[in-house]
């Protein structure tokens, strides 16, 4: 009777995907709002350190330099406005409120330009100070201060110039777009991707077999003359089916708000992927996901309910994202076979070594096979346990 | 006659919490839900267990039904044992138990054609049964209801429905009409009759002395996990009513297996 496999399967699917709600939240809404907070977050970035294009920077000025005055007659987006030490204190305290009018304060010493040409750095004495005041939680005093920090520090390098580096228009960091784009994704998506599988895999587990438990559904099952693994391969690979979907959906919202996120890093694109990538990212994907799923149904039929089911996942969820971490850190990337027998951790490295565009074959055929071996040995056990009365029935 | 459910030597244990033993102001670990019990039931015949809450008739239909494992004995199905062939049995037979529940977002059509198919039962034999048994409950006005939505008198009869959706030579109903109106209840005992009449073996569980006495043959009196009497309707009712008996035999605690 393998067509119970089937109809196993076909019920797990018409209850999903009748129920809107269920769909809408567990496959639109999860891409739907990681592009959404992605894209919000990257814009909100960019405008915290980003000035708009007419912006220019108010600063009061104490013993206004003429070196200085060439830069705001030179054309630079500052407008300075001389002040006397007695203004001082007054402006400091404006500066801590967001209405102050002006953004930046300005004390240069007295005769300023006089002990710059004086100063000789080999006499050791203490050099001319100018002080700047600001405040870094308003976006224009912050900007007004890196603006007025670079006006200074080209006006310092121009007078000993004594050689350059990097000069000119000349592109010397020779890294492609597409190594840019490979160091960001391959950093972030592993560890997002385990998140977000796992969240799709927390959306349907528990609740199709705790759920079923709690409800008693599941004992109606159990008195049919279907084999108990058919229930257990069934659910399994409806569920992934599932998961799979909602796990798809927050890919693309990532791969699509990513570059955003990243404040449109120049030339940063999924593009840079071909179709054989995306075949074995999927081909991991899907072993990712039956262990996962296994092991969530796993725990959620040894639980009385969804409740309990949920409570006894959430660490192991920490734990796969910790796993994923490993991504991001250069000295946990290990790159023998052996340590791809670790579920989790081995998806989390082989993602990583698919979007760096140095995917390790062998490293990633370990992977698969183990990840469904390991789902093998979980069906098995999911199995017995809905042979086992004492876990089916327990209250 | 032909032995269609063949009940040897049955017993069953269960472990009990320190919150269980609390409640029962008991000092023992493990309890004897059914203790060594045995009936048969023959083809064509409706065979009741009668006995007070907690004396193990449950249980005893649980492991009838393959759903729960026996520490020791056995249950021949038609032939089959529910020890070395549990699937074969559950096959073989229709259960129905309150605990047994239907899920709430599914319509009794979609969950009729659904469990057939985990029967095996082909498409057209299922389509002509559904109708049949729609009908003759009046479900087919709410066949694409979700069950949730359904009274509790339809929830039953759905079940009851569901349970025999692949037309089995013995049904186990566990306390049928609990919780049923009088119209309901009504159905479900004239559905059991008719059953009867088909030829079916019927195993019921009840503690209602009018549906006993309305629709069984014989009858076994459960008491503590152990058969107390096992005898025929006419033998028990002979000198009183069954209910006065009940009560004689529950007095007296009769232990052992004392089938006619």
């Amino acid at each position: 009777m393998k067509n119970s496999i089937v109809t196993i399967m076909k019920k797990e699917f018409v209850r999903f995907f009748t129920d809107r709600r269920m769909v809408l939240t567990t496959v639109i809404m999860p891409g739907l709002m990681i592009y959404l907070l992605y894209s919000f977050m990257g814009s909100g970035f960019s405008s915290q350190f980003e000035t708009a294009e007419d912006f220019k920077a108010s600063i009061r000025v104490i013993n206004l330099p003429d070196s200085m005055k060439n830069v705001e007659d030179g054309g630079a987006p500052i407008k300075f406005t001389e002040i006397s030490d007695g203004e001082m204190e007054q402006c400091m305290e404006d500066l801590k409120t967001e209405e102050a009018g002006f953004d930046l304060l300005a004390v240069f010493p007295e005769e300023f330009d006089a002990q710059v040409s004086s100063y000789e750095v080999s006499a050791g004495g203490a050099a001319p100070a100018v002080k700047l005041y600001y405040n870094s939680t308003d976006s224009d005093s912050q900007s007004s201060y890196y603006m007025m920090e670079d006006v200074l520090n080209t006006y310092e390098s121009a007078l000993a110039n004594k050689f350059d580096v990097n000069p000119g228009e000349e592109t010397y960091d020779l890294a492609t777009d597409e190594d840019t784009s490979a160091q960001i994704f391959s950093m972030m998506v592993p560890m997002l991707m385990m998140v977000f599988l796992f969240s799709g895999c927390m959306a349907v587990a528990p609740e199709s077999i705790a759920g079923e438990k709690e409800r008693g559904t599941i004992a109606t099952l159990l008195v049919t003359p279907m084999k108990r693994s058919h229930l257990a391969i069934g659910k399994i690979i409806s569920l992934s089916a599932i998961a799979i979907l909602s796990g798809f959906s927050s890919f693309m919202g990532m791969m699509l708000s990513l570059p955003k996120m990243m404040g449109d890093v120049e030339g940063m694109s999924a593009d840079i992927y071909n179709m054989t990538d995306y075949i074995i990212v999927l081909l991991v994907v899907l072993s990712t996901v039956l262990v996962i799923i296994t092991l969530v149904s796993i725990i959620s039929a040894f639980a009385r309910n969804v409740k309990e089911a949920t409570g006894w996942v959430t660490p192991v969820m920490i734990i796969s994202m910790l796993l994923g971490v490993t991504s991001m850190i250069p000295d946990l990337c290990m790159t023998e076979p052996v340590w791809f027998l670790i579920p989790l951790y081995n998806s989390a490295q082989s993602m990583n070594g698919i979007f760096s565009m140095n995917p390790d074959m062998v490293n990633i055929a370990v992977t698969v096979v183990a990840n469904v071996c390991y789902a093998g040995i979980g069906v098995f056990v999911l199995a017995k346990m809905f042979d086992n009365e004492k876990v089916m029935f327990s209250k | 006659m032909k032995e269609m459910l063949k009940v040897q030597n049955l017993r069953k244990t269960f472990r009990i919490s320190a919150k269980q033993q609390k409640i029962e102001k008991t000092k023992e670990r493990i309890k004897v839900a059914v203790d060594n019990l045995s009936f048969t039931a023959y083809e064509g015949e409706v065979f009741g267990l009668l006995g007070p809450n907690g004396a193990g008739k449950t249980t005893t239909l649980r492991m009838m039904s393959a759903l729960v494992k026996p520490d020791k004995g056995d249950v021949l199905v038609d032939g089959a044992s529910v020890v070395k062939n549990p699937e074969e049995v559950r096959g073989k037979l229709g259960f129905l138990t309150s605990e047994l529940k239907l899920e709430e977002f599914f319509t009794p059509n979609y969950l009729f054609g659904f469990f057939s198919e985990l029967h095996g039962v082909e498409k057209a034999e299922a389509e002509a049964r559904k109708q049949n048994l729609f009908e003759k409950f009046g479900i087919t006005k709410f066949a694409e209801v979700k069950v949730g939505d359904l009274s509790t008198g339809m929830k039953q009869k759905v079940s009851l429905v569901i349970s025999i959706v692949h037309d089995p030579d013995i049904i186990i109903f566990d306390e049928p009409t609990n919780g049923l109106d009088v119209l309901t209840a009504k159905v479900v005992t004239d559905f059991l009759l008719e059953l009867k009449g088909q030829g079916k073996t019927i195993v019921v569980s009840t503690h209602i002395f009018s549906l006993i006495e309305k629709i069984c043959d014989r009858v076994g009196v459960v008491i503590d996990g152990k058969m107390a009497v096992c005898d025929t309707l006419e033998n028990l009712t002979a000198e009183k009513p069954l209910e006065e008996k009940f009560f004689d035999i529950f007095a007296e605690r009769a232990g052992g297996v004392n089938e006619k």
